[in-house]
């Protein structure tokens, strides 16, 4: 039997499969048991209480979806109070996501919430709904290393920064995030993006503006995935678009340690203990012991696709 | 939606513990028969594993609506359960062919397979004190409310039903409603009377002559209006089905929330895991 184990910084994961920020939260209990993953995300949370962007919230396009859902919350006082005792009885470690408007209320909410019962902290410095016209932290290394050098000081738990497809600067934020004191990445979050509706010269979100996620994202994220894992020390963590078990290897092989499964939840919500199954069964059919044999063996090719295999 | 809607639900339950039945469940399921009933609506009967038919009047399954050649619907589609059957092991959704989804599912044929999520939501609830109720149904509303008449019936309520299409021809159920020992009554626009004001005349007349105590709607945002007009000046409670566009369907990502009536103030409520049965009142 594989070794489906991985290891992110300090934590340890009995497999690399955990849900991506915003697309898991206590309810899909009601579905499967939740201790078959290698590790638990909430659902972004802000120290206030927000109710969220106007509906239409989501939409559908071909192999995608769009969402500004704009992280409604409940505060910082229900999220400790309710939503972290319910992982308590979990063995998998809880890794929380929060956002704020500035770097000091970012590193005010980070102390705030490293209370018992949670494993890391995953930043949502990318999220692109929360700030006026999709500008986020994790655009620009400057404001990313600022935002994560005052976390990383507000708290001794580990710090997962949350990067964004939105930058033409992957690699410079990925290194800003490593200088400030980041224990791990994760490429990335949901892409700017739009949609009409030509019959009805309707913009389809009611935010103008929202997040692409699902297949169609999966090529850029890998792409980022791969970027971070050559540039930098700290573990990376792949998202976008996963939904076969060929798409976790693929993370995997691009250098990432462990995957995030998101919008694929929604459309099938046995999804990840499915994903968990299959990755047993994939290491097996290439004669490999672990996950570990796996990460970061993607290579070029010595000779293009024969015409043979691409007709 | 207002942006002074600054509350968000308290509702959402924190008592999960792990290891309990799941009561949500993926499944295949096999279609036994799929018909079109008028020219809009077509009815699907499923065979359905016993662990999907624990269900309750009103609530829904998600269901995974086939790519075709000529629609690639992404999402899941919500759909009213028609009926359930644990007995026959059976599961029917009436529906309306509207749109990418739902026109994709109508290619299927009887034989081929369905993948549904569910059984989903909070059903209606029909209280002790709520011996006369009034269901007041439009269009695919129809549908909703078909399982709570069974239910009605069950429990030996006396029933009254209103059916309400835009023509004759598109009303359904109605014989169903009177299996159940419903007094039934159609109304239809082509005929004319299913405006609000004939409408309002109506159900004051049956407060009179069949003592009616709850109100239970489905399908038409005027005719809830209407209908929380009617139960405030009367005193009459009642509940709610309602639709919203949504994502996960089972709680999680916040798409399908509606604005909602509370004492201090609206609040947002997620239609598929805080409904998609409401209080009357509460809904705007």
């Amino acid at each position: 039997m594989a070794d489906l184990s991985t290891r992110v910084g300090a934590l340890t994961l009995k497999n690399p499969i955990m849900p991506a920020s915003g697309t898991f939260s206590e309810e899909l209990a009601d579905v499967f048991d939740l201790d078959c993953l290698g590790a638990h995300v909430t659902k972004t949370i802000t120290r206030e209480r927000r109710s969220g962007n106007p509906v239409p919230r989501v939409c559908e396009l071909n192999g995608a979806m769009l969402n500004s859902i704009g992280i409604p919350s409940k505060g910082a006082g229900w999220f400790v109070n309710n939503t972290i005792p319910f992982y308590a009885d979990y063995d998998a470690p809880l890794v929380i996501s929060i956002s704020a408007n500035t770097a000091d209320d970012f590193a005010r909410f980070a102390a705030e919430v490293s209370v018992p019962g949670v494993a890391a902290i995953e930043v949502n410095i990318s999220c692109p709904n929360i700030e006026d016209h999709g500008k986020a932290f994790a655009m620009r290394p400057g404001s990313t290393e600022d935002v994560i050098r005052k976390i990383r000081s507000a708290t001794d738990l580990p710090v997962w920064a949350k990067l964004s497809p939105n930058t033409g600067e992957v690699v410079e934020v990925a290194q800003a995030c490593e200088t400030a004191g980041a224990d791990a990445l994760v490429t990335a979050n949901t892409m700017l993006a739009m949609a009409i509706d030509s019959r009805s010269g309707e913009i389809r979100l009611g935010n103008l503006m929202g997040g692409l996620s699902g297949p169609a994202l999966k090529p850029i994220t890998l792409r980022m995935t791969y970027q971070c894992a050559k540039a930098v020390a700290i573990p990376v963590i792949g998202c976008g678009g996963i939904s076969r078990i060929d798409d976790v290897i693929e993370y995997l092989m691009a250098g990432a340690r462990a995957v995030q499964v998101g919008t694929a939840t929604f459309i099938s919500p046995n999804t990840m203990p499915r994903l968990v199954g299959e990755l047993e069964a994939a290491l097996a059919a290439r004669g490999l012991a672990s996950v570990e044999a796996l990460i970061g063996t993607a290579r070029l090719s010595g000779q293009t696709t024969t015409l043979a295999e691409y007709a | 939606m207002p942006a002074s809607l600054c509350a968000v639900p308290d509702t959402t339950s924190a008592a999960h513990t792990p290891g309990r039945q799941h009561s949500i469940h993926e499944v295949e399921a096999r279609i036994k028969s799929h018909d079109w009933v008028n020219g809009q609506y077509r009815l699907m009967v499923l065979a359905a594993p016993k662990a999907v038919l624990d269900c309750r009047p009103g609530q829904f399954f998600h269901l995974l609506c086939p790519q075709t050649d000529r629609f690639q619907p992404y999402f899941r589609r919500p759909m009213s359960i028609y009926s359930y059957d644990l007995e026959k092991g059976e599961l029917a959704f009436l529906y309306k062919v509207a749109g990418a989804g739902t026109r994709a599912m109508a290619e299927l044929e009887a034989g081929d397979t369905l993948n549904i999520v569910g059984p989903i939501g909070q059903g209606f609830d029909i209280r002790q004190e709520w011996q006369r109720p009034l269901l007041l149904a439009r269009g695919v509303g129809l549908a909703t409310l078909a399982p709570l008449a069974r239910e009605c019936a069950s429990l030996g309520r006396s029933l009254t039903a209103i059916c309400s299409a835009r023509s004759p021809e598109l009303l359904m159920s109605t014989e169903l409603f009177r299996h159940y020992g419903a007094q039934v009554i159609t109304v239809t626009d082509a005929e004319g009377s299913s405006g609000v004001e004939s409408l309002t005349g109506l159900i004051e007349g049956l407060i009179e002559s069949r003592g009616i105590d709850a109100f239970f709607t489905c399908g038409s945002a005027r005719l809830t209006r209407m209908l929380q007009d009617i139960g405030s000046r009367h005193g009459i409670g009642g509940q709610v089905a309602l639709e919203q566009h949504m994502a996960c369907g089972i709680g999680m990502c916040h798409a399908c929330v509606r604005p909602f009536r509370r004492a201090d103030g609206a609040i947002n409520l997620r239609v598929c895991r805080d409904g998609p049965v409401f209080d009357l009142q509460e809904a705007m």
